[in-house]
């Protein structure tokens, strides 16, 4: 899932100071998982811009939790909310602030977290970076292990000549991915797999990307071609 | 012939070839460059120039290319994959064969953040298999790695790097079959230090029919002080320098430390000659290249080859 940080509350407060009315919204998805934008952590914010108000500032800073903000559908809970505020604060990831501000185009909306990678949760309040999403999985060539990822230098075709004791050249705390690839393949007698060059990517996601699902594909785009 | 390039002809030849190293200044010195080609010139067959090296930025390797060949040096023009794309990459080798340079040393490149940008945005678009092969399309089939056709190929001498004390040892040999496999020509390890796991390798390559397929160099850097010795055992990723060689430079006097230094990498060179399958050695004097001519003379490797003018 997507993993996001607090932005740092010197940065929002400075985005937000030119606005008196102030919503901050939250967003129950992946961010709110990761203890960064849910509705706790809206209110938390909300309670430390009060606190760094200048006395007699009349900003006013609500907060709301949408469902996702990934989807109209929930969004549309703010159409008879947002009207009265000057500027919003969303809490989801860059996904989530985009589609906030394309809804409401006339109001400045801010981001109030930095989206960090898509990854898992080790522990409570430990996430570590999975996937880059780079459209093409090699996964089943990796032994479930990403390479574009993990291995710092994103190399196909690993291990490059920096392992030491297993981690990366980089630094000693992380391991290297190309190690952990070989030593999973060997585990289970599948070497093959990477005993032939893997051959230059046609790295995807350079444009925007769109997905039209098989099933619901003649919705979107009309005989002709055309998007609708 | 491939590409034509003396260090090409000099290993097609069957002689015992000798690579050199110049790293390019941190500045726009050409005089730099020329000063340190003049120690290396007429010692080696070929000088590697580096790309910005442990990714602190330097004069780009073709610049310094360019001044090493007007000084009279046949340069491998080393290109790694962290900074630029495929379109920058090719677009470098066009230029770089129609400036006459005929080696191409093919690495992925240290990370960024050993260098003095680690903020920057690495690049990896290939990685430096994926680039030998990229080059090998260019020389042999005249196409870009896009498909199209390119008017007038780069010839170029293919070279890859190897190091055969990196971890997981059993895997190095099949790593090296596929940059052979990729395309590579020649190939430069590591600096080998301790000789019994590169004797090794260089047997299981050979068992395996590789040192048939391809020309090991092997990588040779002799130690200035007790101080570099004790670094690269510690700090430098993928270096095997083996405790008996710390504790000779250990015994004789920090003076003559140079000195020593200079007497184990000839002995190493001597070994190093007596292997079978190996093609020649790639001597890296890190900023030492002043003293270049004297292990070069005094490990017996001079004079170097002449050869007919060039014919491409
Ligand atoms: S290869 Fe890695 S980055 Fe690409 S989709 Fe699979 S896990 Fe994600
Ligand atoms: S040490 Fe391993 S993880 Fe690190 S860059 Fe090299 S191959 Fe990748």
């Amino acid at each position: 899932m997507i993993k996001a940080t607090i932005k740092p509350l010197e940065e929002i407060r400075a985005l937000v100071a030119p606005f008196r009315r102030v919503l901050t919204v939250g967003c129950g998805g992946c961010v709110s998982l990761c203890l960064a934008g849910g509705m706790k952590e809206a209110r938390e914010l909300n309670i430390k811009l009060r606190a760094l108000q200048d006395p007699g500032s009349e900003a006013v800073f609500d907060d709301i939790t949408v469902e996702r903000q990934c989807e109209q559908q929930f969004l549309a809970a703010l159409d008879s909310r947002v009207e009265k505020y000057d500027a919003l604060i969303s809490l989801a990831c860059g996904a989530g602030v985009q589609f906030l501000a394309e809804r409401f185009p006339h109001k400045p909306v801010f981001p109030g977290v930095n989206t960090q990678f898509v990854g898992v949760t080790l522990d409570i309040g430990w996430y570590e970076e999975r996937c880059k999403t780079c459209g093409d999985c090699v996964l089943g060539l990796t032994a479930g292990i990403c390479p574009v990822t993990m291995c710092s230098k994103s190399l196909f075709n690993g291990p490059c000549g920096g392992p030491q004791d297993g981690h990366c050249e980089v630094d000693p705390n992380t391991p290297c991915a190309w190690i952990a690839i070989y030593e999973r393949l060997q585990q289970q007698g599948r070497l093959d797999s990477i005993a032939d060059v893997m051959p230059a990517r046609q790295w995807q996601g350079q444009t925007p990307g769109r997905i039209l699902h098989p099933r619901y594909r003649d919705r979107y785009v009309h005989e002709d071609g055309n998007d609708t | 012939m491939k590409s034509g390039s003396r260090l090409e002809r000099i290993l097609k030849a069957g002689q015992f070839a000798l690579t050199g190293e110049l790293g390019p200044p941190r500045g726009a010195d050409a005089d730099a460059v020329r000063g340190k080609a003049r120690h290396l010139s007429g010692m080696v067959d070929a000088v590697n120039i580096t790309d910005n090296q442990t990714a602190v930025v330097r004069m780009s390797s073709l610049g310094a290319c360019l001044i090493a060949m007007q000084a009279g040096l046949e340069p491998v023009y080393q290109m790694v994959c962290r900074d630029r794309n495929r379109i920058a990459m090719q677009s470098d080798i066009l230029g770089a064969a129609a400036l006459g340079v005929r080696n191409i040393l093919c690495l992925s490149g240290d990370h960024q953040c050993f260098g003095d940008h680690p903020d920057c945005k690495k690049v990896f678009d290939l990685d430096s298999m994926q680039l030998i092969n990229m080059v090998k399309t260019m020389r042999d089939e005249a196409r870009f790695q896009g498909g199209a056709e390119i008017t007038v190929a780069p010839k170029m001498f293919i070279g890859a790097a190897a190091n055969p004390f990196a971890e997981p040892h059993a895997f190095r040999v099949t790593r090296l079959a596929k940059k052979i496999a990729a395309g590579a020509d020649f190939i430069q390890t590591q600096c080998v230090y301790n000789m019994e796991r590169f004797c090794a390798w260089l047997a299981q390559a050979r068992d395996m029919g590789l040192t048939e397929k391809v020309y090991i160099l092997a990588g040779v850097t002799p130690l200035k002080s007790l101080g570099m010795a004790r670094y690269m055992q510690k700090n430098v990723p993928g270096m095997d320098v083996p405790d008996d060689l710390i504790n000779r430079l250990q015994g004789v006097d920090k003076k003559d430390q140079a000195k020593e230094g200079i007497a184990i990498c000839c002995e190493q060179i001597q070994q190093l000659r007596e292997m079978k399958g190996l093609a020649g050695i790639h001597l890296m004097a890190i900023e030492w290249e002043h003293r270049v001519p004297e292990i070069v003379e005094k490990a017996g490797l001079l004079p170097r080859p002449e050869l007919q003018a060039e014919q491409v």
